[in-house]
This record gives C-alpha cells, structure tokens and sequence, in this order.
C-alpha cells in the first residue's frame, strides 16, 4: 500500500533525489533526509509557522505538504535564503533588534516576513502584525519581529526611491 | 586598578545594548536544538497514553506491537521500574507536603489523561507511533477527581488512597488580631477570583536523545532543559548511576519559561530506554503530548477581602485559596511552591501590617502543575491590585493615588513584610512615579472621559508588584532538593589572547551568554569579540542551577565578574614581569596591556598568551601562570534579591462583542544594574505578551471527566502577532548589595504584572456598565456574561 | 504525531483520477490544499488508505467569468480568489471575506474547492456560497451535475458530494445593479475560526433593502441562511427593522456550544453582526 515513492527536486538551488514514504511530510523530509535543520516543526498542525518553507516561490506549511508533493518543485529553506543573501539586511535587522530569542520560530518568521517585503515593502506596523499572525513567537512579544521587518521595509523602500 | 568595581572599569560593556554572539546562528537557521541532533543507530520513542483520566491498567497485550514494523521493544511499567527508581515529589520546608511516589510509566493505575503507560521503540518515529496503535489496554476506569473545589470533600474519591486523601498540602498565615481589623474597618472590599489553568507552550516541544554506551558506563543525554546539573543528577539517582557517569548537553532550547525546569517521567522513560537497548533513543513529543504533558499552571480559586479607612489607609488582607495541582506533586521542585509564593507576597508592595492567607493545595485527575514563568507573581499580584483597585473605588479614591498612599516607601528599607520577606532596596514610588509620567495619566483620564461621554469604553489599569529573583539555598536546597543555588563561571586565556568562559548558567533565548561575556569583557578589559561563552554542558561547566527564578544574569553574571577580576589580575601578574613593572600600575583595556597612569598601550593580551603558553622559559622559575580561573557565587545577605515594577495598560472593551483590545501598556521596572538594555526590555516585553496571554486567551479547558478539551494549537490559544500592543518600557536601577554586579533579575517581572493591569483596565472600561470580571482569561464570553448580555 | 501510513497517486488525467476513485472508494480521501487534511492525519484523526493529488490536474485551477456568473475552479489556491481583480469587481463578498480566511501560509496552499468540500461549519467560503446562491459543481465517472449551495452543505462536514465525485468548481453570480455585499466575523484573534461570522448581500436603493441574504458561519453544522431577519430588513433600514430582525435571528438560529462560546453567545454576535453588516449595506459609499 504504503510503498515509497521517487521524488526529486530543487532544494536551495540543488538538484536532489531521493525515495520517500508517501507519508513524509517536507519539513520532516527537508530535516532528516536533506539534514537542513533549520526547518523547524512546532505543531504539525498547521498552526504555528514554524516549518514554513518556500515551495515554487510561495511560503508553505512545511508540515501540511508532504514529501511527494514538491517533485518536480523549487524548495527553499532558510539555509538558501541565507546563502543567497536575498534577506541579508532583514538577517541583519533582526541581529540588531534582538528580534529572535530562542530562535525556534525565527527561520519560518523570516520567510513569512520576506513575503510580506516583496509583496508590499510599504506595510504599516499593522499590516506586518496581520502578516505574520500566522507565526507564534512565544518569547519576544513580537514587538521587535514588527520592528526589525519595518525597518528593513522601510530601508529597501529609500534604496528604491 | 584592582579596587574598581565592575562598575568603574573603562570600556565598560554594562548597560550598553550589545548584540548577542549567539542570535547570527539562529537567524541563519544553524541553531543547534536536541531535535537537530542526530547519532548512528538513533532509535525512536513513542508512547502510548492514557485515554481516561483516571483508570486502573489490568492487562496490557503488547505482542501485535512486538511484531510490528521497525520496532526493537516495547515496555511497560514493570519492566520500566526495574530500571529507573520512582520518586516523591516533596520538600521538607513546605511541611506536610505530601505526594506519591511516581514511576516512568505507571505500574497500576493512570492518574491523568495522556500519562505515558507504555513505551515503544522503533527505527523511526512513524513505526513507532503505528505500533503504539497495535498496544492493547484493557482499563478499568475509576472515578475522577477533576473539580478541585470538590477535591477534599468526603464523597469525593481519594486518588492515592494510601495518602488518606487528596490534600497535598496546606499552608496558613495569620497576623494577631486581623478579625478586629476587618470588624473596625471603614470598608472592607470582597472579590473572588479565578486563574484559568494554562501551559508553557514553548515552540520547540520538550525535546530528549539519551545515549548510553555500556563500555564506559557512560550516559549522555541531549536535553531541551534550563538545569543541566540538576537533571545530571537525578537522571544518576534514578537509574542507578553515578553522577560523573552522566553527561548532560542542552544545546539550543527553543523556549522554556519553566516548561524545561522539572522533570518528566517520558524523560526518564527514555533514558531508561536507551540504558536497556544501548542504543541512542530519541523522544521528542508532539503538540498533542505537550499538552498533556507539559506541566500547567495557575489553577487557583481565590477569595480575597481587603480593609480600607476612608481615608485610603489599606489596613488588611485576607485571602482563601485552593489550588488543583494534579495527580503528583512534581519532582523535584514540587507542586507547592507557586501557592506558598502567593502567601508568601501577596500585598507586601504596600505597608499592610495586618495579614492572613489560607491555602489548599489539592490533587485532582489533571496534567501535573508545577512552576510556570513568574511562580505564582501573576496570581497574587492580580490578587492584590484587584482588591486596591476596588477599595479605591469604595472609598472614592483615584487608584494612582491609593498606591502613592500605600507603596512602601522608597526610603523604608531594609524592611520586611509580614510574612517575613526581607527587602533590601525597592523603588516602589519612584517606580509608579515615572510611570504615571510615562502613560501621561492626566490626559489619559481625560481622554477617557471624552470617548466615554461618546459610548466608548476605554480603561486603564495599574498593578505593582514585586518578584522574586536571584534564590538563594533557601528557595530549594533548605528543604533536600538537589539544585545548586550557587552558580560557578571558570574563564581562561588562551594563547592568541582570547578568552574561554564556561559558566552554569544557561540559555534558552534570553540572552544568557551575552550577558555573561559582557560582564567578563567588563571584568578582564576585553572587547566582546575576544569572548567565547559555553553554557549547557554538565561535562565543561561549573556546577551550577542553571536558568530560572531570573537568576542567570544575577548569580551567574556575578560568578562571571569574580572570575573575570581573578584573570585580570593573573594576566596582569604575567605581564608585570614580563614588562619588569608593578601589576599595580598595570591595566587591560580593548585587548592590550596598558600604563594605569597614562593609557599608555604596553603589549597585547596575544602576547601575554604567547609568553606563558609557548615560553614559560622565558619566565622566572618561581612563577607558575595560571590563566584559567574559577569562582563560584551565590547571595548571602538576603535569601531572595526582590526586585519591584509597575505596569499600566490602556485597552478598550467592545461592551457588544466582549472583545478587548489592546491600546497601549507601560512597564517600569527595576531589576537593579541593567547589564543589557535590550535585552532586558526584551525580557520585559515577551513576559508581557505572556502574561496578556493569560488575562486574555489561555485556559486549558476540561471536561467533568478530566478530559483535556483544547489540548491543541488551534484551540488553546495564544498571543498571535496581530492583537498585541507595542509595550513601552522604562527603569529605575536599585542594585542588591549582596553581589558587586548589583544585578537582580529581569525574566518573569512583564508576566508577572501584565494580568493584573489588564483586568483592572477591563474592569475601569466596565465600571460605567456596573460590570465586573475576575475570571481569568478574560474571554469575550465572560465579559458578555458581566454585562449580562448573555 | 505522523500520519498513518499511506499509499500515494497523482493522476494526470480526470478519467485516471475517477478510476482512482472508483478502485479505491471510501479508502481514498483527496488531497488538494491539504490544510485541513493534513492535520487530521498528524493527529491521526482520519487515516486514509490511500490520498489521491489532484494538484497535476491544471484544468481544475483559474477564475473565468461570463456574463452573469464567476467560476472558480476548486483547486484555485486562496491566494489567488483574494487577488483576482474579477472577484473583486464582480463578486465582493468574496474579496471581501478571502482576508478572514487563516494566515498568509495556509492561503498560499489552501484552496477554495477543498474549503467547499470539507464544509467546515467555521469557515467563511461556504456561507459565501450559501449567501450568493452559487453552485457547486461536482464531477464524478458519471459525468457533471450543478448543485445550489443550499442543498449541498447539509450538515456538520457532511454535504452532496457522493463517493467517487470531486468538487470541480463554483459558479456564483455576478454582482446585480444596486446590489452590494458585506462580510465580518467576530474573532478571538486575527485568523482564527469565527464565534460567529456573516456573509451578507442585498439590492441596495438609499436606505432601502431588498432581496436581503444573510448567510451566517460558526452557528451551527452548516451555514444558515437567516430567513426571518432577512424578511424584516427587506424595506427601508431603521433602528426598527434592525432590531426586529435582530429578534428574528432567535428563530433563525439555533447554535451549538462551542469551546468557549456557548449558543447564546452565538446568537447574540449573531445580533450585533447583522446591526454592523446591514448598516455597512446602506451606508453611503
């Protein structure tokens, strides 16, 4: 019933290949087959963004995709992110915010809020805090998570301008 | 140089908001949590729980589950004792404490719903799970203790019938004649309050790998935990081994807050397991196991009365409280401690000789409860600003201007309060004093008048507390428990002039190893990119308690100064004679030797490294060198540094849905020396959020027959992004004497104030309705319920 | 908590997914979106034999309007209905309700079939559905059938949908001459499923309604339709009528307890939502 399945993919701009059980979910996929732990499982319900990943461009639910259903997709974690530099100044932000404590939910708050800084780099306070409401952060309050994702929206807006 | 504090040193880094060494890693996703970590042939717990909340095990058949896929053992309670000792959760200083003794898996009965019975191990997570499935269980349900207001009466079942019955323990206070206080009284206000039953919910879950290798009679466990000592220890205790045959690691801890500071009996179970299979087993429990599992809090009913004179004078307080604790006082820090520190507190910010608590502590078929960040601070703070507010409200008085009346005086101390709690140096007045600046309360009045004349109903609320940080032996150690007050921070030089420190204390996100390289730059006259901190590792670091009760920058950080002012000195030494100079004259700043006298840069830390590394020969024979240093502290003069604060929140009721929204909070707080700003604001902001979680939204809700109703993300909620205020936060500085840092702690003071403040805005926005709430989390239903609207 | 086991197919043609279908009959749950379904089998809620992808079947994906009606295919994610320019234009109500629908993640992913189909009494799709009259499309081996909303969602998670069918698409009308739509929920937290919600439509003349329709979510299994409180705001909007239809709704609905929001509750956020939604229809824009 339950055999497994060949995938393959890009992670982070690698080809990869791999045989699955169905049942694999990405985050546990992109963590124990790939070892890219920065993707990080808090509930596994849906709830509480901490295995948001990027799948063909779009923040995803890392535990509410499975496996087999990213062949033949991009996935990008915040290993790639990282690598890439594509959020380099929000990186730094949070660095000098303290908008990370644990540091659990913080992968999945970066690529939520990086959507959010292509999608509209003029965001409101509010609008970030609507955004992001999909990412529980049980440490900092979130106040420093708005702050640091409104000041990089608003530095990359004054490079634009 | 040497007679400097901390405080004088040049270049100091305290009270400067440095970046922590440690954030880039978990930015960048490279945190290294337990869950990340993985060791060759690595097998999988998982566990099969109770379903019932209370019911006796008659048989378990784990033959279908022997035979499933992947799994290499299942076991049950009895297997399991013969490996890993049972416990009690007691303390000799909360005496008459008593608790049963508990196992890994139980042995006859199930005391709660989602107690772990049986274990399961397999080559992965997945197999493990569908075998627990195949475990078969027949119960035997029992009758179910889940109302802890019913919990001591006669017809009520009694869980542990060897106890007796279901009373854990009892505590009363009483100063002489509080009764005529209250006869004689002007006015005297009543309230009951109820604090809902809520959980950590720490992001990552409580996260175990447990390694044993046979050869060595070694044990290594990577734990999620704040007490790497502690749990060293007990794990040693219960399964048999000596405490240096046991190694435990805390990596990166993705959120704790009291969560990781107990222990868990599918913890044990797993080191048991790994002891068994000699293997490296790995549990890390899901949401669902967390809820259940993970320790509550806060489920206290209370009914309170204060005494006022017209005149604003708080006479009396008088409180009755039962609290339901669960099946087991937890181990080893016990299920007591969060009532005795709402007797132990409750109204000593104010000058209210006249005092009496009564509290019962009783067990029930629920998740075990134990201390949750601010131990009991948000119950008895909630408490006593709840009886202020409505004593004002009696006697027509502003309720900025019954705490000036009433708050300790600033320059009272040292005072104690009736209980015998001995502070050494608050700031209660010059605390409400800032903060009634800060929130512009005047205009705040009136802008609340205006909205109100327009039918919006907008309340401010104010509560001061106090909080106790920086323990000493008598928190724990006094009454047998093994967690170290003491905190201990070894630093060396190495040879390229960089520094190495190890200290107990730990970090679980709260900036824990920058403030500790801060102080130890200040100490040594290092810059911070010179310091390396380990923490988490019982192999390498001092001995020490670990992270809690806000005492890491506190004990730890002051531990980190001594030692940092013992290399100094010790570099200094090397360099003396090597520059043929008097130490004394002698100096480090940014990295380099320098003239006291003039600043005069003479050679680097580098050099003194190489010299005393590479050529000793260089040396005089009668000198050793000794660039590794350890020092050890723990406070002496008073048993607890309190530290004081006060918040204030403006928020607005929707009077036709119940929904609250949040406008504005204010926080000033004082925790002595702020080592780090940010960080503390930090610390102050999160434990808010924490706090407004409970006033708010947190409640683990239970059926009558124990069953946990919400025991899930989706429905057990709390603070999202979108519903919380930007928090402003300010402080006033009064350092502990007892250590030279003068640092207190900082972590739990938001949490501790924040439902206090909340509810009483609540209830300052209903007051024109004739409406009150009491009942924590302030649902909307509730507060439709005050209006009467439904 | 992993899912059960299970065996996995993505078809990449219609006639192979109802074969699929067919061959494997209640064993077979269909996954689009996944995110409903996929929590229930991390808690192992349900546990499917087999899950079959319908997300290689393109021609299920899109937004196409005609004349008098907007279609949306069933696996068009959230993300797109919330963006698509025609369903803002010619189909309000649900631009206007696409924000309330989870967070940003889940919309990404999710899609506005799977909401149809799963009928969670919580959600706002289904009520916009009940609310504008629209259809469900269903297809299965036997060919196509069109179901109005109001018969299909017929109670808790339980609808029209038969064994070996799929929902394919919706089809809603296009906003008429003078009629307007407006949506609220009362939440706990941004993204949370409703206490009570209510999709709302009617024509709109000044101050007067008529042709009122008030579909109401989180009350009950399915969506209700408010009959009575419709009727009494048909005619010209006063305090009067509002508050006669606000009576109305005590036999319009009638709500289950949930976690932390009795029926009571309900009925009265029932009350205060048709007060703020009707004044929102009538106010001048």
């Amino acid at each position: 019933m339950d055999k497994a399945v060949q995938i393959s993919m890009s992670v982070n701009s690698e080809a990869v290949n791999r045989t699955v059980e169905p049942r694999q979910s990405l985050a546990d996929f992109i963590r124990n087959e790939l070892e890219l732990t920065g993707t990080h499982v808090g509930c596994e319900h849906g709830v509480c963004g901490a295995c948001t990943v990027r799948l063909d461009g779009q923040i995803v639910r890392g535990c509410l995709t499975l496996a087999v259903q990213a062949d033949g997709c991009t996935v990008e974690t915040i290993e790639g992110l990282t690598e890439s530099g594509e959020i380099a100044d929000l990186q730094n932000a949070f660095v000098t915010r303290n908008a990370a404590q644990c540091g659990f939910c913080t992968p999945g708050m970066l690529l939520t809020a990086a959507e959010l800084l292509v999608a509209d780099p003029g965001a409101s306070r509010e609008e970030i805090r609507k955004h992001i409401s999909g990412n529980y952060c049980r440490c900092t309050g979130y106040q420093a998570v708005v702050d640091a994702i409104e000041s990089t929206a608003r530095s990359r807006l004054g490079e634009a301008s | 140089m040497s007679g400097l504090t901390i405080h004088d040193r040049p270049n100091s880094y305290i009270g400067r908001s440095v970046s922590r060494p440690n954030i880039r890693r978990l930015v960048e996703g490279k945190g290294r949590f337990t869950d990340d970590m993985s060791l060759p042939r690595m097998l999988f717990a998982a566990f099969l729980r109770s379903p019932y909340a209370h019911a006796e095990i008659v048989t378990i058949d784990t033959s279908a589950a022997e035979a499933a896929p992947g799994v290499v053992r299942v076991v049950t309670g009895k297997e399991m004792a013969d490996v890993c000792s049972p416990w009690v959760g007691v303390l000799t200083h909360l005496e008459g404490l008593k608790s049963q003794p508990q196992y890994a898996l139980p042995i006859e009965k199930a005391t709660w719903q989602g107690e772990a019975v049986v274990a399961v191990v397999a080559e992965t997570r997945a197999q493990a799970e569908d075998a627990v499935e195949l475990v078969e269980v027949e119960w035997n349900e029992l009758p179910v203790v889940a109302d802890m207001e019913m919990a001591l009466d006669e017809a009520t079942h009694v869980i542990h019938s060897d106890l007796g019955d279901n009373l854990a323990w009892q505590r009363e206070f009483a100063t002489d004649g509080i009764d005529a206080v209250f006869e004689a009284a002007d006015q005297v206000v009543e309230e009951t309050f109820h604090f809902g039953r809520h959980t950590g919910v720490t992001l990552e879950a409580r996260s175990i790998l447990s390694d044993y290798d046979s050869s060595e009679e070694q044990l290594t466990v990577y734990l999620a935990t704040q007490t790497p000592h502690m749990m060293q220890t007990l794990f040693a205790k219960h399964m048999g081994l000596e405490d240096h045959r046991v190694r435990v690691i805390s990596g990166d801890v993705g959120g704790a807050f009291g969560i990781k500071v107990h222990s868990y009996a599918d913890e044990y179970a797993t080191v048991a397991l790994s002891i068994m299979l000699k293997r490296p087993v790995k549990f890390i429990a899901d949401r669902l196991e967390s809820f259940t599992n993970d320790i509550h809090a806060r489920d206290h009913r209370i009914t309170a009365r204060m005494a006022v004179s017209q005149d604003g004078e708080i006479q009396a307080i008088d409180y009755d409280d039962v609290t339901g604790v669960g099946p087991y006082s937890v181990y080893p820090r016990t299920s007591g401690i969060e009532a005795n520190q709402v007797v132990n507190m409750t109204g000593a910010q104010y000058a209210c000789p006249n005092y009496r608590a009564r509290t019962n502590v009783v067990f029930q078929n629920k998740t075990p409860m134990c201390q949750y960040r601010a131990v009991g601070h948000p119950i008895l703070t909630a408490l006593t600003e709840g009886l202020v507010d409505k004593a004002a409200d009696a006697i027509g008085m502003d309720p900025v201007d019954i705490r000036r009346k009433n708050l300790l005086p600033d320059d009272g101390y040292p005072c104690k309060s009736p209980t015998g709690m001995l502070f050494e140096q608050l700031s209660h007045q010059e605390s409400l004093e800032k903060i009634v600046q800060m929130m512009d309360y005047e205009t705040l009045r009136k802008e609340q008048a205006v909205l109100r004349d327009q039918g919006v109903y907008r309340g401010i609320g104010i509560a001061t507390f106090i909080e106790v940080t920086n323990p000493s032996a008598m928190f724990y150690g006094i009454g047998g428990a093994p967690i170290s007050a003491q905190d201990g921070a070894t630093i060396r030089l190495d040879a390229k002039g960089n520094i190495i420190v190890q200290t107990g204390v730990t970090e679980q996100g709260q900036g824990t190893e920058a403030v500790i390289a801060q102080v130890a730059a200040t100490a040594l006259g290092v810059t911070m990119d010179k310091i390396k901190v380990l923490t988490g590792d019982t192999d390498i670091t001092p001995y020490g308690g670990g992270t809690w009760a806000s005492r890491a920058a506190g004990v730890g950080g002051e531990a980190a100064a001594q030692a940092g002012h013992a290399l100094r000195q010790r570099i200094l030494e090397v360099a003396a004679i090597m520059l043929q100079a008097d130490a004394a004259t002698l100096d480090i700043q940014e990295n380099v030797i320098v003239d006291v006298a003039d600043g005069r840069e003479r050679i680097s830390l580098a050099e003194v490294g190489r010299v005393a590394y590479y050529r000793p020969d260089t040396l005089p024979k009668d000198f050793q060198s000794e660039l590794m240093v350890t020092r050890h502290y723990v406070p002496k003069d008073y048993p607890f540094a309190f530290t004081n604060g006060v918040q204030a929140s403006y928020l607005e009721v929707d009077p036709a849905t119940g929904i609250v929204t949040l406008l504005n909070h204010w926080v000033v707080e004082d925790c002595g020396t702020v080592i780090n700003p940010q960080l503390v604001d930090e610390q102050i902001r999160g434990g808010v959020v924490q706090g407004i979680g409970g006033a708010l939204y947190e409640e683990c809700l239970y059926s009558p027959e124990g069953q946990l109703l919400n025991g899930n993300m989706a429905d057990y909620l709390v603070p999202m992004a979108g519903e919380m205020p930007d928090i402003q936060v300010a402080h006033v500085e009064s350092r502990t004497a007892d250590s030279e840092l003068g640092a207190k702690g900082a972590g739990e003071a938001g949490t501790a104030g924040a439902p206090g403040a909340i509810m009483n805005a609540i209830n300052d926005a209903l007051k024109p309705l004739n409406a009150r709430v009491t009942r924590q989390p302030f649902t909307p239903e509730r507060i439709l319920q005050a209006l009467k609207t439904v | 908590m992993k899912p059960a086991p299970f065996a996995y197919e993505k078809p990449g043609t219609m006639a192979e997914l109802f074969g699929l279908l067919a061959e494997h009959g209640a064993d077979a749950a269909i996954l689009a979106g996944g995110q409903s379904l996929m929590a229930t089998m991390n808690m192992r809620l349900s546990a499917p034999e087999i899950l079959v992808d319908i997300n290689g079947l393109k021609e299920l994906s899109g937004i196409s309007v005609s004349a008098d009606k907007l279609s949306i295919g069933a696996l068009t994610r959230h993300c797109d209905v919330a963006s698509s320019e025609d369903v803002a234009a010619r189909v309000p109500l649900i631009h206007l309700a696409m924000p309330y629908v989870a967070h940003a993640a889940i919309r990404n992913r999710g899609t506005f079939g799977g909401s149809v189909a799963l009928a969670d009494p919580a959600s706002e799709i289904p009520a916009c559905m009940v609310c504008l009259d629209g259809e469900i499309e269903i297809t299965g081996a036997m060919g196509v059938r069109r179901v109005p909303a109001a018969t299909y969602f017929k109670g808790l998670y339980e609808t029209d949908l038969h064994e070996g069918e799929i929902v394919t698409a919706v089809h809603v009308p296009v906003l008429g001459n003078g009629e307007r739509h407006a949506f609220d929920e009362i939440t706990r937290r941004h993204g949370d499923y409703a206490m009570a919600g209510l999709a709302a439509s009617a024509s709109v003349s000044g101050t007067t309604l008529s042709n009122v329709r008030l579909a109401y979510f989180g009350v009950a299994g399915t969506p209700v339709l408010a009959i009575k409180a419709g009727a009494a705001l048909e005619g010209t909007i006063n305090d009067a009528c509002i508050s006669a239809a606000q009576n109305a709704l005590d036999s319009d609905l009638d709500p289950f307890d949930d976690i932390g929001c009795s029926a009571a509750t309900k009925v009265h956020l029932a009350k205060v939502l048709l007060d703020r939604v009707v004044r929102r229809l009538v106010a001048v824009n």
